[in-house]
């Protein structure tokens, strides 16, 4: 608390001093900067570059993990990461990968693309998914701030009670685990609100549902499944911290409570976990495989219905991970057929990939590699599900390396690879640059081979015996040439990533822009102009089928057909408000893990005075006038 | 044609692989090569199921190869892209092939697992034994062997070709019991007792492992499974449940280090502090499930069992002189 008080009297002080003096031309110079312009935008092409690039930035230390893991696993009876520390890793790696960096990259991509491929200027609730942002950011530095001060969660990503309750795991970790993702959910949740209100009502004229972009129909479907999967969370977690943080019993066998539960609560969000992370890698993945065959998406109404049959069956399985639990096989019978079930859906996708190429013309440019990449690999995940889903089977393959081996075909073949992908793609869209397409074909090839060979001979480890989650195994057990093995595939994922780094600092650099349409898109966002500017649409489009875009350009029009007249466009203003509302929670957060209530309190009580002040706050926004848009498009004419 | 043969070729590609990789693993923990019944049901459906999505993968890796490689863009040619929306004849074909093939998979699914649920045994002198995981070791109580009752640690001894019923409990945190070789594992879930059958085949030596992270030392939670022939698991009985008598004076002045400093917690129903039954400990293979049985390990392990077993609950014996010490190791390695 001293320690707190005392940076806090620093930091101002030192913020005086470098500014000469706090006084208000600072505060107007501070709001004139890009930084204060990034930090309370509300635009939601800037609030998804900054879920995308956090997104990343946790990605890397998840990687680094990762790494760090390997290496103790690469020979026997290592002792690099032993015990304690290794458990803590692939805590920390697990969590890491699933709420830091896959679900804000893919918010950062839907919140970037969504509302232009539907036509919008913005999604439905501005201020709303900057809060999302902001809160779901501090979770994340909340969380990785355990490293710092009192030792990371150690307890798996599952947390499963009773390791994860006070008398097995005495330290802080779990406690930053509960508060951090309690934080970061209500994050989630709040995007997924928003997402839905925004596909629903915000869709410019004629884009009826069925004539959506994949990807928008998979956004909609990942966000009504967080809509339903997070509070689970949230239960489960507040139950969790009741339990650690206030003594209660809730997961406590010995006092009467059930230690099961917790497997349940956490599954139910769990499983569908699953979806929220894959739906929308399906959508990129059929956007670009289309884009890239010169061919519209083949059978896209039976795509669109596997994908809400996916998202529903995804509620219906979560016993799947629970067959050793001993729940009888009557009820491992039922999830056994639900879980084979998804198997079709599935099937029909693939296919439809397939035959959206056949006939088609295939330009291999590094999007499209990165999802011809994809199709044999989650196929191979997806194989492995279904052989995951037989639950004598189960019985060998549950917690050992074969798990780990099918999940990760599915999240790094499945999710990641989609997402290297829709990075190649939508740059330019984001950022104005094209990714140098040499770097990314290394980055691909590299990537790919070093991911094979570090998880396709995990499949055999599980089967040779060897346990999930273990920071060692013993010489003369089969397991050396495997392990080995991957822990050198690890080296090709790695300088993948490097090389993707520097095709991005290559871009960033590059004085070139892209043009508006770089691939010859079908979708409305190849419409404006790259970057896109702030309001999106001078005018909002008419649309007159689906691949709303290509059918304007077949029809030999250049853009596309204005819905309404050219008028001032009303924008929202930014705002502080989320990021301090945000950082109190975090404060909160950071009491309730040192069990520190007055540091808890003052959280609170900043988040409930920034709640007062947004309640009270008279914000109009404001309007850009047509004449300031054809100025601007005017002076880009010239530039070009 | 080509199509077909190219099928083919993958498939015997494949069938090969799994074949060479399957002979790869230590036969002690490997589950593709089973000594169990248990095992032996697994790695049929295990197999199946393989079968089975082997041919789905040939079939789209066919249809994949066929197109990047017919449609790709080839310099120069320009082609006339038809733009289709789909066909309804394939997309119920590939609708109603893998629910038939998921239904082949699904009958011998639900078969199986409700006959390895029966886990209750049919006659009265069926061998039972009570499973308990602790942090980080496993206790092994037999509860009807030859009319005795008594307890291990870390080994566990069945005879071959029988079914032993195991009722396994747990009392901290979760574990999971699994022996690779043999059969599929079960949770040791705390507050809930669960039941399984296991059995080998043939007498011989398999690798056990907690397979649920259960802590620090979760990846040294081995155990092992000797299985014995008849005669030999009724001497081996017959061993255990003979109490050790000290003999030499090192013995017996071992034994009262022992019940002076061990005894409470290697003694102890409590368990937070419980350590393992040693009244035999000097028939074991292994110390703490993962050293060989000899003396300089044992030193090892009793001057800092953390070392050996990280998160390890055992205190450090270190505070006894060089003669005390001897005696405490001679005593338990003859306690046979």
């Amino acid at each position: 608390m001293g320690t707190l008080l005392i940076l806090l009297v620093l930091t101002l002080f030192l913020a005086a001093i470098l500014t000469g003096g706090y006084n208000k031309e600072f505060l107007l110079r501070a709001r004139q900067t890009k930084v204060w312009d990034w930090l309370t935008t509300v635009d939601h092409k800037k609030i998804g570059i900054m879920y995308f690039l956090s997104g990343f930035f946790f990605l890397l230390i998840g990687g680094l993990e990762a790494i760090f893991m390997r290496l103790q696993l690469a020979v026997p009876n290592n002792d690099l990461f032993t015990g304690d520390i290794f458990n803590q890793l692939l805590t920390m790696h697990g969590t890491t990968m699933i709420f830091l960096a896959a679900m804000p990259m893919i918010f950062g991509l839907i919140n970037v693309i969504m509302p232009l491929q539907i036509g919008a200027r913005d999604v439905a609730f501005p201020f709303l998914n900057s809060l999302g942002f902001w809160l779901f950011f501090w979770g994340g530095i909340l969380l990785n701030l355990s490293w710092f001060f009192g030792g990371a969660p150690n307890a798996g990503w599952t947390s499963y009670t009773s390791l994860a309750l006070n008398s097995y795991s005495p330290g802080l970790g779990v406690d930053y685990y509960v508060l951090g993702l309690q934080i970061t959910g209500i994050g989630s949740l709040m995007s997924g609100i928003n997402f839905i209100a925004t596909i629903i009502n915000m869709r410019t004229p004629g884009m009826t549902f069925l004539r959506m972009p994949m990807f928008t129909w998979t956004s909609f479907v990942t966000s009504a499944l967080l809509v339903f999967a997070m509070p689970p969370l949230t239960v489960a977690l507040l139950l969790l911290m009741f339990d650690r943080v206030f003594g209660a019993a809730i997961f406590d066998h010995a006092m009467g409570g059930s230690s099961v539960i917790w497997q349940h609560l956490f599954w139910i969000f769990g499983h569908p976990e699953v979806y929220i992370v894959i739906l929308p890698a399906f959508g990129i993945m059929s956007e670009i495989i289309s884009t890239f065959s010169k061919k519209r998406l083949f059978g896209y109404t039976s795509m669109v219905f596997a994908t809400v049959l996916i998202g529903f069956l995804g509620f219906m399985v979560w016993v799947h991970h629970m067959f050793t639990v001993g729940l009888g096989p009557m009820s491992n019978s039922i999830f056994a057929v639900a879980t084979m079930a998804i198997a079709v859906p599935t099937g029909i996708k693939v296919f439809n990939w397939l035959f959206t190429m056949w006939g088609g013309e295939i330009h291999f440019k590094t999007p499209m590699l990165w999802a011809v990449g994809f199709v044999p690999t989650f196929v191979i995940g997806g194989m492995t599900g279904v052989m995951l889903s037989v639950p004598p089977a189960d019985y060998q393959y549950q917690d050992s390396y074969f798990v780990v081996a099918h999940f990760h075909y599915v999240l790094v073949g499945g999710t990641a690879f989609a997402l290297f992908a829709g990075a190649y793609y939508w740059w330019p869209k984001m950022f104005g640059k094209m990714l140098s397409e040499k770097l990314g074909k290394w980055h691909f090839w590299l990537f790919f081979i070093g991911f094979h060979m570090t998880f396709f001979p995990q499949h055999f480890l599980g089967l040779f015996g060897m346990p999930r989650r273990v920071f060692t195994y013993q010489a003369n057990h089969g397991l050396e040439l495997l392990n080995l093995i991957s822990s050198i595939g690890v080296i090709g994922m790695t300088l993948g990533t490097i090389f993707f780094m520097v095709a991005v600092v290559q871009a960033a650099r590059s004085k070139e822009l892209a043009p508006a349409d770089p691939w010859d898109g079908r979708t409305l966002e190849w419409s404006i102009p790259s970057p896109v500017p702030e309001y999106n649409f001078a005018q909002l489009p008419l649309v007159r089928g689906a691949d709303a875009f290509w059918l304007e350009k077949q029809a030999g029009n250049k853009e596309m057909t204005p819905a309404e007249p050219l008028g001032s466009i009303h924008m929202p203003s930014g705002s502080y408000i989320p990021m301090l509302m945000s950082l109190g929670l975090f404060v909160a957060g950071y009491g309730f893990v040192v069990k520190s209530w007055i540091i808890g309190a003052i959280g609170i009580a900043f988040t409930f005075i920034m709640m007062y002040i947004r309640s009270f706050e008279q914000d109009f926004g404001y309007h850009i006038e047509p004449e300031e848009i054809n100025g601007s498009a005017k002076a880009k004419e010239v530039k070009a | 044609m080509v199509s077909r043969q190219r099928l083919w070729r993958v498939l015997s590609v494949f069938a090969l692989m799994a074949l060479l990789l399957a002979g790869c693993g230590d036969p002690r923990l490997n589950a593709l090569t089973p000594k169990g019944t248990a095992g032996d049901m697994q790695l049929d459906l295990i197999t199946l199921s393989i079968l089975i999505m082997l041919g789905v993968f040939a079939v789209v890796i066919t249809i994949f190869v066929y197109v990047l490689i017919r449609y790709r863009k080839k310099k120069g040619v320009t082609r006339e892209v038809k733009q289709v929306h789909g066909s309804t004849l394939l997309e119920i074909v590939w609708t109603v092939i893998p629910i038939i093939l998921l239904a082949i998979l699904a009958v011998p699914t639900v078969q199986t697992t409700f006959k390895l649920a029966a886990a209750q045994p049919k006659t009265e002198d069926a061998l039972k034994i009570k499973v308990t995981g602790y942090q980080y070791w496993w206790e092994f109580e037999y509860l009807n062997a030859n009319g005795k009752r008594f307890k291990t640690a870390q080994e566990l001894h069945i005879p071959a070709g029988e079914k032993v019923y195991l009722e396994i409990h747990g009392k901290d945190v979760l574990h999971s019991f699994w022996v690779p070789a043999l059969a599929g594992k079960i949770d040791v879930v705390p507050g809930r007792v669960n039941t399984m059958w296991i059995d080998a085949k043939q007498p011989g030596k398999y690798q056990g492992k907690c397979a649920e992270l259960c802590g620090a030392g979760h990846a040294l939670m081995d155990f092992k499974v000797y299985a014995h022939s008849k005669g030999d698991f009724d001497n081996w009985v017959a061993q255990q449940t003979t109490p050790y008598k000290p003999q030499t004076v090192a013995e017996k002045e071992g034994e009262k280090i022992f019940k002076q400093n061990c005894i409470s917690c290697h003694a102890n129903p409590n368990p937070k502090i419980k350590g393992p039954d040693l009244s035999k400990f000097g028939t074991r293979e292994t110390i703490a499930g993962i050293l060989s049985h000899n003396e300089t390990n044992l030193k090892k392990w009793l001057e800092d069992p953390e070392s050996v077993k990280p998160g390890a609950r055992m205190p450090k014996i270190n505070y006894l002189n060089d003669q005390e010490m001897k005696n405490l190791m001679e005593y338990l390695m003859k306690s046979k």
